[in-house]
């Protein structure tokens, strides 16, 4: 069975609480492994997802649990698509500084570590903003054969 | 829901946290309560066993992150030990081995700090 040929797409919607990140973790989990991905590998999307997810509780909801977060899967052609919206306050990431493990050491600031994560972790990591006032970070990986 | 568990226990003058589960956005606020209980007492000389931790994210690096320094100002430290494979890997993304000591076992550890 040559899994790239595979097509699939998943949808979650939850609500903008830290208590939802183990369920959107087992729902990706699935996902990943279904579409073929090693171990280390879905692991890694996991944790990219989690910490996407974490920054829109954290930033565009600003902790309030009444937010939504739609999250859709779509596995084809070998892209491992990953598509998180939700309808909170607008952040730029480039504004979000690219970590310097030494400065965070010397002024204790413990933020913009899950983006560079996420960035290291994922193939892909491409913010936008839609129309309607959603934003959508959407993370790819691709399944090498 | 316990996905996540912290526990404390002292080893002659060492404090060892051992962590269980699943470390998140959502469970990082219990290690913090066990950090905050050790500046209360006056506990700097901390090591955390990550033995049965199945997961960390960045919330939870950013737990060590924000207490290391209080502890080596008042002549102690974070140390770690028994870390699976897979979430030494996301500390050694974030370049950690560079500021933090590792040990495969618990006792190497806590032996580092009766030298």
């Amino acid at each position: 069975m040559n899994s790239s040929k595979k097509i699939f797409e998943k949808e979650l919607h939850v609500k903008s609480t830290t208590e939802n990140l183990s369920s959107i973790r087992e729902f990706t989990k699935t996902a990943a492994a279904n579409s073929g991905f090693s171990e280390e590998m879905v692991g890694k999307i996991i944790l990219a997802v989690d910490e996407a997810c974490t920054n829109i509780i954290k930033h565009a909801y600003k902790y309030s649990p009444d937010g939504n977060i739609f999250i859709k899967i779509i596995f084809k052609n070998a892209k491992f698509s990953i598509s998180i919206t939700d309808e909170g306050i607008h952040f730029d990431p480039n504004k979000i500084p690219e970590p310097n493990l030494n400065e965070y050491y010397k002024s204790k600031r413990i933020g913009g570590l899950g983006m560079f994560l996420m960035k290291k972790l994922m193939d892909e990591v491409k913010y936008s903003t839609l129309t309607g006032n959603k934003n959508q970070v959407v993370l790819v990986k691709y399944l090498s054969t | 829901m316990a996905d996540f568990n912290v526990n404390l226990r002292g080893v002659g003058s060492v404090s060892v946290i051992d962590v269980k589960g699943y470390l998140d956005a959502h469970t990082a606020p219990e290690l913090e309560n066990v950090f905050n209980k050790l500046l209360d007492g006056r506990q700097y000389k901390v090591v955390v066993n990550f033995n049965e931790l199945k997961y960390i994210s960045s919330a939870g690096l950013g737990v060590f992150m924000a207490y290391v320094e209080t502890m080596r100002e008042n002549m102690g430290d974070i140390k770690f030990s028994n870390m699976k494979e897979n979430v030494y890997n996301i500390f050694d993304l974030l370049g950690f081995p560079i500021l933090y000591e590792f040990y495969n076992e618990e006792h190497e550890a806590v032996q580092k700090f009766n030298n």
